[in-house]
């Protein structure tokens, strides 16, 4: 990956906030990231850690109320997607981001086509004429490994597997060679050995048309076999951030150390008993002053109360470039540094 | 050898497919096509498989939650297959279930301590006052607050309705409880507590687990034996040190390559046997063998020939004419050829 490159996509500082009856939930506070071209970013949380929140944050996809994004910057070649016109938002959104989500049935309309549906955004953005649309949309069944992609292009989403909806889905996020590709836990639904065959497509496609990929999953396994940086969060943060292998081999943030050890391994020593992190996840009422994780932290002192931790780096290269982790708590040094 | 405590043999559960204006019986979905597996007491057997496999079927066909179609489960000496109704729930109190998803098994009406007393109402003639000592027994046992008993489900979190759900599941002092993925609806943090909780309970209660899941780490982590279904039949059934080190079914291989591991260095050497294509729908099964329409492996025989689960190394059974024929050589690890490492599809429109 070309470290020096600006990046397609600079995030910073967003804060979004859900306004309910029950009060104001802070889900997403203070993130910033940003992704480099062609660099593939993975983004790991429990339920409600708010990496969801953010990346619809980015291209305003939620409903506004009760959600408000009340600060931050999102630069997506040059300009500020958050300053954006709807209007004008809704000519990147497709067009310059593409966008996987998690269950393909729901997100395909099933009584449009998938030909329609693919070559919709082809159309808007693109200005193709139909017979012109109906082309790249097969040729886009065909990339994305649907086989008989003319004659599928008139099937319906219930007549295609789960796996093979996901490859729909793809494709028309990539029907308009977007810069930037979120995919929001894209083979959560799918069962391993279907998960198998989208990640190896996710993997080709990026060989084959360098875009940059953000990668939401709470599934480490899949992280650490696709991602080159991995973002941690947890209660709306971004508690860990760090090149993949690094952040396995040297992982600083308590959650991110004790998250490792609550998944059992497949290979190797078979532990006598899983790690516990005991307590739930916070709910996030209220302005956040105090670090998200204190509540369940084993390492946890009165500082983690009266400050909630901003982010650091840890090998000297700046916030967001190398390592960085959000805690007051430094780990005693191991012996098994990373081999980055 | 020890006589076990359950014990299936040949069972089927086919549910039929009924079309046109008279409702004509046209077919049917094979969920379960002739399964037969020992559970001994005190272990706990994983059974693994994608969605569709027939593994759910199982686990609920077990407690004759269904009428099974075919074969026989004997459960403590007792068939339950033929059991009759007023035997049967007699016998209910010695097997029970807890279920995959907290939320929707949980009547939200129904205070916790009704919830998990409702066995006791239902199989005991016990006066209030001993119920009521035996919730709060139940809920310190699955660490829950005995301040919580009336509250309603929907004042939890997710980890926590999934102890009310075994809390209930304890309440008659059952020997066989059939889990059925009992942590796939729940965050990776909390998933650790509630195996380990189960884990405590077999411990200290002597219980016989049925876990069935989908997460293939996970049962290594848990189960003692392992039995891999395939569209309604068992491929393999080895123990789990065996299987996890060297699994002997194709479809087992395939299977265990999928599942990615939380380790970037493992991963990038790792070689993943990628199958093609979808499962084929269990109403139309292939003819031979289940698993013969994505086998990389796949030779003549086996589209013309079903091939039996039979026991290739002791303990370990694997349906598999390639591991029945050259027993001696078979046993490598996961090892795909280049042949496999294509992923074009064939569409299932059925």
């Amino acid at each position: 990956m070309p470290d020096g490159a600006s990046p397609v996509l600079d995030v910073r500082g967003l804060k979004t906030v859900f306004k309910t009856r029950g009060g104001e939930i802070h889900a997403v506070n203070s993130v910033s990231f940003h992704l480099r071209p062609g660099e593939l970013l993975g983004v790991v949380g429990e339920s409600g850690s708010g990496k969801s929140v953010t990346m619809m944050s980015l291209i305003g996809l939620l409903p506004s109320p009760p959600a408000e994004v009340r600060g931050g910057e999102v630069l997506l070649g040059g300009r500020d997607l958050l300053k954006l016109a709807p209007r004008d938002l809704q000519a990147v959104r497709g067009a310059k981001v593409g966008f996987v989500f998690q269950d393909p049935m729901t997100s395909l309309n099933p009584v449009f086509t998938v030909g329609n549906q693919i070559m919709e955004p082809l159309m808007k953005h693109m200005g193709m004429t139909k017979a012109q649309a109906t082309d790249r949309a097969a040729e886009l069944l065909d990339l994305v490994g649907i086989p008989d992609a003319r004659k599928r292009l008139k099937s319906y989403p219930h007549q295609f597997s789960g796996g093979m909806r996901q490859r729909v889905m793809i494709a028309i996020a990539l029907a308009c060679d977007p810069d930037v590709l979120i995919a929001d836990e894209p083979t959560t639904a799918l069962d391993v050995t279907i998960q198998a065959q989208i990640i190896e497509l996710v993997k080709e496609l990026r060989q084959k048309l360098g875009m940059a990929i953000v990668w939401i999953t709470h599934d480490l396994g899949v992280i650490a076999g696709i991602a080159d940086r991995v973002m941690v969060m947890y209660g709306g943060q971004v508690v860990e951030q760090a090149p993949v292998k690094q952040l396995f081999a040297n992982p600083q943030h308590p959650y991110t150390r004790a998250l490792l050890k609550t998944v059992p391994a497949l290979t190797g020593a078979r532990a006598a008993r899983l790690e516990v992190i005991q307590g739930q996840p916070p709910l996030l009422q209220g302005e956040p002053t105090a670090c998200p994780f204190r509540a369940r932290c084993a390492h946890a002192h009165p500082r983690c109360e009266a400050e909630n931790p901003a982010r650091r780096a840890i090998d000297g290269l700046p916030v967001g470039q190398g390592h960085d982790v959000a805690c007051h708590w430094t780990p005693p040094p191991t012996s098994e540094v990373a081999h980055a | 050898m020890p006589e076990p405590l359950v014990r299936v043999r040949n069972l089927k559960m086919h549910f039929p497919i009924h079309a046109g204006i008279l409702r004509r019986k046209v077919g049917a979905v094979k969920a379960v096509d002739g399964v037969s597996f020992d559970i001994f007491e005190g272990e706990t057997l994983g059974l693994v498989g994608e969605s569709g496999c027939g593994k759910s079927t199982v686990g609920r066909a077990l407690l004759r939650l269904y009428e099974l179609t075919d074969g026989s489960v004997v459960i403590g000496g007792e068939d339950i297959a033929t059991l009759d109704p007023d035997a049967l729930r007699k016998k209910r109190p010695t097997m029970q279930m807890v279920f995959q998803d907290p939320q929707a098994s949980l009547n939200p009406r129904m205070t916790v301590a009704a919830i998990i007393g409702e066995p006791l109402d239902e199989h005991t003639d016990w006066p209030e006052a001993k119920k009521t000592e035996r919730v709060y027994e139940l809920m310190d046992q699955v660490g829950l607050n005995r301040r919580f008993a009336n509250r309603y489900p929907h004042e939890f979190s997710g980890g926590q309705r999934q102890r009310i759900g075994i809390a209930r599941a304890l309440a008659l002092n059952p020997k066989f409880i059939v889990c059925d993925e009992p942590i796939a609806a729940l965050d990776v943090s909390i998933q650790a507590q509630v195996v380990n909780l189960l884990e405590d309970l077999q411990d200290r209660l002597g219980l016989t687990y049925l876990f069935i899941s989908h997460d293939l780490s996970m049962v290594r982590h848990i189960a003692d034996r392992v039995a891999v279904m395939y569209l309604g039949q068992i491929a393999e059934l080895s123990p789990r040190d065996a299987l996890y080190a060297a699994p002997l079914h194709p479809y087992a291989q395939a299977l265990l390559s999928a599942v990615p591991e939380a380790d970037p260095a493992l991963e990038a050497t790792r070689q993943r046997i990628i199958l093609k294509g979808d499962v084929p729908s269990p109403a139309n099964p292939p003819k031979g063998c289940n698993f013969c329409t994505r086998c990389p492996k796949v030779i003549p025989l086996c589209r013309e020939e079903k091939p039996r689960l039979s026991e290739v190394q002791p303990g370990r059974f694997v349906a598999c004419h390639l591991v029945a024929a050259n027993q001696d050589t078979v046993g490598g690890h996961v090892s795909p050829g280049p042949e496999v490492r294509e992923h074009n599809q064939q569409g299932e429109l059925s």
